[in-house]
Formats: C-alpha cells, structure tokens, sequence
C-alpha cells in the first residue's frame, strides 16, 4: 500500500519535473504530448498519421528542410533476406559509410551498422583473431578476407524477447524495429545481441544538415535522440518502396545481395538453392535471415 | 491441366520460332539484333528475354579516339602471328593478363573486321555484346550474372533493375578487380568521448 | 491516525542524535551532493559521461546492482534461523536484516534508473500504463521481484516496529506469512537477477548453469559480512544489543556458503579450462589478459585472494571467534565479492565483445561519483532506519515517549470543552 503510495507519487513527481522542465524550456506542450506517446505498436493507423505529420513539422522547424516520414507497413507477401559473398567482399568499408549516410546515424558520437572485420584466411571464421582497425593503402591484403557484419535480422531475435517495454519488436516483413520513442534505454538487447549489431545513443546525436537524408520512415532512419538503441532495419525506408538497401546499391564489388525470401525467382532464393550458405553463430539458433556465401 | 500445359510450353515455343525468324532474316550480316533493341546508342539493353524490367547499364566508353577500330585497320594487312605489340597497343601489351601465356588479341577479337568481336565457334559479336565472349569461358560466372548473383545490380529488389556488364569492373585484358583505398576505419571506442 | 503519529515520532527521532551521528550525516550529505553534481552531467550529456561504449555497454552501475541484490537477498540469511527455528539472538537482529534488505533494495532500482538512458520514460515498465514485456522479458521479472520483495520487507518491518512503538503484541498469523513468503523472495530476487545474465547465448561468460547458484552463494558470503561489521559498529556506538554467540553463528553459516562458492567456482574453472574450448577466452581476460590488456587481472586475482584468505579465517574456530580476525576476514570477503560482482562478473562478459573486438573498460569519473551518491543515499537511509528501530526496539522509545506535554494538552482539551 505504501509502496503503490510512493508509486504514483514518483510518476507525479516525475510528470510534474517535466512540466516544470518544460515551461523553462518553453517549448510548449510538443514535448509534453511526445513524454505521454505511446508505443508506436499500439497506436491506430489515425493516430499514426498524425504522429509522422507532427514529425515532418518539427524536422522541418528544426532542420529548415522538407522532409518525408513514411509509416508504410510492410508490403504483404514479402519477408526480407540477405546474402554477402565472403568471396568478393573486399574490406573497402564502402557499405558502411553509404549506410551512415542514408541512415542519418550520428557523425559524433560515431555509430556504425555495419562493422568489417578482418580475418586471416588460415584461421576462417574467427571473431576471436578478428580485427576491425585495419587501414593499409590498398584493399584487399594477401592473407585475408573480409567479413561485414550487421544486423542479422534473426527469426528468432533474442534482443526483441529480452526488451523489457517491448520498444522493438519483428515486423511482418521480418525487419527487427525499435520505436526510438518507447525505448527506455535500458540496452538488455545490446546485452543479448551476438552480432553487436543494436548500438546506443551515449551521446546526443549530431548529423550535418546538409547531409541529412529527408526520405525517412518512423522505425528507421529519423532522427534519434540522445540515451536510445538504434540498429540496421535493411533501410526500411528504401526496402518498403522496393529500392535495394544503399548497402547493397554502393558496394563496387557486388558482394552484397538482397531480395524476398517469399519469391521463389528472387536473386536471394537462387542463391540460397545455387549457392551454400551459412550463418554466423548458427549454434545460438538466432536463425539470421542474413547469409554469407562463397560465390566463387 | 491441358491449358496449363500448353501455357507453359507456348512462349519458348513462339521465342524459338522468333529466335529462328530474325536469325535467318539477318544471316548475311551480323548478329547484333538478336537479342538486343532499345536504341541505337545501345543503351538500355536487355538481357534476360523473359524479364521484362532487367536492364543493363552502358558499357563503359571506350578510349579516345580508339573505335571504330577500322579507321586504321583497313589500311593494314592483318598479320595473324602472334606477338609482343609495339608502337600501338603497346599499352595492353604491358597490362595484358588474362590467360597471358596461351591467348592474345585475335582469340577475342576477329581476324578480319576488327569492329567485332568473335567467339569460339566464329560468329560475330558486337561490343556491347561482350558478356557472351565472357561467358564462353567463365560459364559459371556468366549463369552467375544473369541472375545477378555475380556482379551488381542497383534498382529495385521487386521491380526495374540495372545490371553492371563485365567489363564495367573487370578490364577485359587484365581483368583481376583493381584494389581499392578503404574507407577509414571506425573510431576506436576508447576516443569516442 | 495512529500510523500518522507513527511516523512523525520516528521522524522526530531522525533528528535527534550526538554530535558524531549529525557529523556522519553531514559527511553523508556532503558525498551525495558531490556524487549528484556527476550524476547531473550525466543527465545533461548522456551516457557518453560514463565509459560504458558499445562494446562494454553494461557496467560498472549494472556491477553495483547486482552485487547490492545479493546483499538484499542476504536478509535472508537471518530470517531463516530466527523465525524457522525461533532462534532468539539473531531474531532480535533479524529486522536489521530487512532494514538492509530495504535500502539495497532502493539502492538496486537506483542503480537501474542512472543506468538507463531515458530515465524519464520508466513508466514504460510500468503495468496498464506502459507495455511490460512480461513473462518474456527478465528484465521485467526482476522489476516485479524486487518490488514485492521490497514491499514485504517494508510491511514487515513497520509493521512490527509499529507494534513494539505501540507496545501491542504482533498478530503472528500476519506476520508469520509474510516472513515466510520473503524467504523464497529473497531466493527469487537473486535467482532472476542470475537468469538476467544466464540465458543470454550470445554472452557465453554468462552462459552456465552454474552462474545462479555461485551468485547466491557469492551472496551470502558477502551480505551476512556486511551485517556482521555493522552490527559491531553499532554495538560499540548505540544501545543495540547482539550476543556474541548470534554474531558466530552467522559466521559460522558463511563458512557453508564459501564453502560452495568456492567449489562452485572451481568447478566452472575445471570445465573452461580442462577442455579449453574458444570459450575460454573471457576467462582468459579476467585472470590473465589478452595481450596487452592486463588491466582487469589485478581486480581478479586480488578478489580471489581476499576470498581465499577470508574462507581460512572464518574455517578455523579459532580465528572465527576472535573478533579481530573476524572482522578482517568480515572486510575481505566483503571486498572480493564486490570486486566479483561489480567487476569480475560484467566486464570479462563483454571484454572481448561479441565480435571479438577488445575495448578496455574502467569506470569513469562520472560512474564513481554517480555511485558514490547512491550509496551514500543508501546509507543515510539505512542510518535513519536503523536509527529509529535502535531507538523503539532497544531505547523503548515509544508512544508514551512521545512530548508529554502533547499528550498533556490533548488531555487537557475536553476539559476546556
């Protein structure tokens, strides 16, 4: 009883030092109406709407630019799948800068989707003897091969079932998403993540307007706020209007293959019955829908 | 079960026949519209009959002032022995790495009307047909390509799609893919302050 | 009405005290102001303040709230023999017990709120307003464990401070239940605080079955250490009375409990090491490094040390009963599991991280100060807590005690009337 008493008085307590926050701000009711938004999964397709409107508004009073926010839910029929060519990957970190820009992530504090490691060809697959600070003049180095890793978009993602506010959550397309609005920060799925692929807002994110891309949607790539999980979505904003990830798009080598698991004439389907595949960290059972293959 | 039979046997069937059609109808010159339209300028060509919205990109341009080839070998008697370039071409003859030992020009490019390429079995290809003289080696690479598995395509993963040709990446008398400077590496964590 | 008065007359017992209680409480104060100034820059700039990092994005905050869960669940120790078998020295002291179990509870959650990124948005977790994730989520296990866990402790030990103020006899049915019931709850609170880390495949320095049971051993090895130094001190500096005899025999139950850390931990190491799978390479770093990065191997071994060491003194009688070599031995296991807990634990779980990349992590300015300001929160509660069960346990501080003048006025009213 007296706990509950304490309770409530703590959510008052907090609701009445954003209030006062607020008011010294003087940033109106905005924040106030973002503090009390709900989970994106919870809310109707109205009240969406209205959210992603409110959102082009405020991008485009803080940034001076027109921005699109999509909420477009997952084309029927479609579940995203992911293969990278061990064989071709050259190390070039192409993919990963091309991601940062399409993906608006934060400049400084630096945060990256894709991490390339490098492994010695003797060794094979081996995280342990990896290295991801390589920078010689030319790549590919003789000896090595490079293996690119980032969100694995799991069937079964451990970092979704560990969240304790169900903040992220596996679209019907088979995208993991995280509502940067619900997400209290609390990285239990960084903790679970074998891929190191979720990465936390330590800092408040800065991106150079000018480099801003304004083609955004909801769960990807709008701005973040400092103190949440951000993480690779296949660039949900080019995969729902059927373009290709900009990894995909950038990479000089063709490594990186990507298409709908569902459509048994998809480059992704050929190369899973043409090709073998393997996952990483199979013995977890995370099952990846992302596959690295030999080309050659 | 009739009907679905014949549906599936029906556009091979008709493909043969125009396939057949426009060979014959162009036999005494050189192959070059079977399977190519959209444009003179050979741009937008497709590859792939039964897909309509797969595009390959232009090849890249040639050097300056090098093609049509025959503005300077028509006044040349051709010389099929094989040797080390000088004066001209001299800078393939340095680059030349593509099975050096048992091949030269003449095994891709034809004897008598250099403005063509010639496959094995002696029939004509245009330049911008070059895949085809990849393919005839590199079967795999080439079954691969066309259903962009090697190589690159940009586009949409459900609809219009571009692909690269061979030799936008591979130069086709040295074809090893070039290295490339990375990209910086990450910022170690213990600097990210 | 009652209740009201209850608390007034323990508050007014909260400030009455000599002057090295008031120094105490102003040392206090002045480590919590120091510590919140840390933790405000912290608010102000984010995480980025701590050096917590992608690759190590649990820490030094996640470290003290697992050790102070263990300490929790250390109440437990003293419930056990002091209402099971009615044991009488130790039941006086058993509301101490709970007292602590209060505050590291409070501690706990504090340490989770500075750790997450938005702390405002704690509501999230909240049932009917937020979206908790449960039963998937342990996380949301734990939130609710440690929050009945706190509540009954609470309601136990106010309720029965409550009696004695009142000098009415405490209805053992409700009481007796209650008691009861924390007992699995102190086991639940650790047990879900070890499965936060068990079932995590990808962290495979978590990843053992043993991991939950060396945590409760570890627990009960370090928070019986805390009860037997404070106690002491507060034998010598207030009326609080202990026998001797309660103070051994809570010794003597931590020689079990080492007992089976120890053999727990060997256990674990046997098998890492005997087979030597690629697995074993975050023992590797906590107790020998990879490469250059020793960094951690000092905490490590100087915890497996003062583990050792304490495990020698508490074994033999003879060093169990001296209260100098107790209280030594009291000190050390204290430090190895802290060191354990706050370090040893988290950090080699993350070190290398998933993908093999090594990022040292030591804690940051930012995280000392913000910790120190928790636990110094925490032990000025503990201080008033404990101040006012001293007071109405022992000192018969009670309703009567209360300004006669008050109650002289009150009797005086009706004949105004």
């Amino acid at each position: 009883m007296k706990k509950d008493y304490s309770r409530r008085s703590f959510i008052k307590n907090i609701s009445l030092a954003t209030f006062a926050a607020l008011a010294l701000s003087g940033c109106d009711t905005e924040a106030f109406d973002e503090f009390l938004q709900k989970n994106f999964k919870t809310l109707s397709k109205k009240e969406k709407d209205e959210i992603v409107k409110n959102l082009e508004s405020k991008y485009k009073k803080k940034y001076g630019k027109e921005f699109h926010v999509s909420d477009k839910p997952a084309i029927d029929g479609t579940l995203f799948g992911y293969a990278l060519d061990l064989s071709r990957c050259i190390g070039c970190r192409r993919c990963v800068y091309a991601c940062v820009k399409e993906n608006n992530q934060s400049r400084n504090p630096q945060i990256h989707y894709i991490e390339v490691l490098q492994m010695e060809k003797e060794k094979g697959i081996d995280f342990a003897d990896s290295n991801a600070q390589y920078n010689p003049e030319k790549v590919p180095e003789k000896g090595y091969f490079y293996v690119p890793v980032q969100c694995q978009q799991c069937r079964k993602p451990q970092c979704v079932t560990v969240c304790p506010v169900r903040a992220t959550w596996q679209e019907p397309d088979g995208i993991v998403v995280v509502d940067y609005n619900w997400c209290i920060g609390c990285r239990y799925c960084m903790a679970a993540c074998p891929y190191g692929a979720r990465h936390f807002n330590w800092g408040e994110p800065t991106l150079p307007v000018e480099e801003i891309n304004p083609e955004m949607h909801y769960l990807g790539n709008r701005p973040r706020k400092k103190g949440v999980v951000e993480k690779c979505t296949f660039c949900i904003q080019r995969v729902r209007e059927g373009k290709y990830p900009a990894c995909v798009e950038i990479c000089p080598v063709g490594a990186r293959k990507f298409g709908n698991l569902l459509d048994p004439d998809s480059e992704i389907r050929y190369i899973l019955e043409n090709k073998r595949v393997l996952v990483l960290k199979q013995e977890l059972n995370f099952q990846p829908k992302f596959y690295y293959f030999f080309g050659i | 079960m009739k009907d679905k039979f014949y549906g599936d046997i029906n556009i091979p069937v008709i493909l043969m026949i125009l396939y057949i059609v426009l060979f014959w109808g162009c036999k005494n010159k050189i192959i070059e519209n079977n399977e190519v339209y959209g444009g003179a300028n050979g741009k937008a060509v497709n590859i792939m009959t039964q897909k309509a919205e797969e595009y390959a990109v232009e090849a890249p341009p040639f050097s300056d002032g090098i093609f049509p080839c025959t503005d300077c070998h028509k006044n040349l008697t051709p010389n099929p022995v094989r040797r080390v370039l000088v004066d001209w071409h001299d800078d393939i003859s340095a680059m030349f790495n593509h099975d050096s030992e048992n091949r030269w020009c003449l095994d891709c490019h034809d004897f008598k009307n250099r403005d063509y390429l010639r496959l094995a079995s002696g029939k004509l290809l245009d330049f911008k047909e070059s895949y085809k003289l990849c393919g005839q080696c590199h079967g795999e690479k080439y079954r691969d390509w066309k259903v962009g598995v090697h190589g690159k395509r940009t586009g949409e993963w459900n609809g219009k799609k571009e692909y690269l040709l061979c030799v936008n990446c591979h130069n086709p008398h040295s074809p090893i893919f070039k290295e490339l400077k990375p990209e910086p590496p990450p910022v170690a964590q213990e600097n990210i302050k | 009405m009652n209740f009201i008065r209850f608390i007034t007359g323990s508050i007014k017992i909260v400030f009455q005290g000599s002057k090295t209680y008031y120094a105490w409480l102003i040392l206090l104060l002045l480590l919590i102001i120091w510590g919140g100034f840390g933790y405000s820059g912290q608010l102000a700039h984010g995480l980025i303040q701590t050096h917590m990092r992608d690759s190590v994005s649990w820490a030094f905050y996640i470290g003290n709230f697992t050790f102070l869960v263990g300490v929790a669940a250390a109440a437990v120790m003293l419930v056990i023999p002091a209402y099971i078998y009615d044991w009488k020295p130790i039941k006086e002291i058993a509301i101490f017990g709970e007292l602590l179990a209060v505050c590291s509870v409070i501690m706990c959650l504090s340490f989770i709120i500075v750790d997450i990124g938005n702390p405002l948005r704690f509501w999230h977790m909240l049932p009917l307003i937020g979206t908790l994730n449960f039963p998937s989520s342990m996380l949301s296990w734990d939130f609710f464990v440690l929050n009945i866990y706190l509540l009954l402790n609470l309601v136990v030990v106010t309720y029965l401070l409550y009696c004695i103020f009142y000098k009415i006899e405490y209805k053992k049915s409700f009481v007796l239940p209650l008691v009861l019931f924390s007992i699995p709850m102190a086991v639940a609170i650790h047990t879900t605080t070890a499965f936060l880390y068990n079932a995590l495949p990808g962290r495979i320095f978590w990843n053992s079955a043993l991991l939950a049971p060396r945590f409760l051993a570890s627990a009960f090895c370090s928070g019986p250490a805390i009860l037997l130094i404070l106690f002491q001190i507060l034998r010598k500096t207030t009326k609080f009375e202990i026998k001797d005899e309660a103070i051994w025999k809570i010794a003597e139950l931590m020689v079990y409990a080492m007992f089976i850390y120890l053999f727990f931990t060997i256990a674990e190491l046997f098998k890492e090491f005997y087979s030597g799978t690629e697995h074993i390479l975050y023992w590797k770093y906590l107790l020998f490094g990879i490469g250059d990065h020793k960094e951690i191997v000092l905490y490590s071994w100087s915890s497996i040390i003062m583990g050792c060491i304490a495990f020698v003194l508490f074994l033999i009688p003879k060093t169990r009963k001296n209260f100098i070599t107790l209280n030594i031995g009291a000190f050390l296991i204290y430090g190895s599991v802290y060191v354990e807990k706050g370090i040893a634990l988290i950090i080699p779980a993350f070190t290398p991280d998933v993908l093999g990349q090594i990022y040292v992590y030591t804690p940051s300015m930012t995280e000392i100060r913000t910790a120190v300001m928790i636990f110094s929160l925490g032990f000025l509660l503990f201080t008033f807590l404990s101040k006012i069960a001293i007071a109405i346990v022992f000192d018969n501080y009670n309703i009567d005690s209360l300004t006669p003048k008050k109650r002289l006025s009150k009797q005086v009213q009706p004949l105004i009337l």
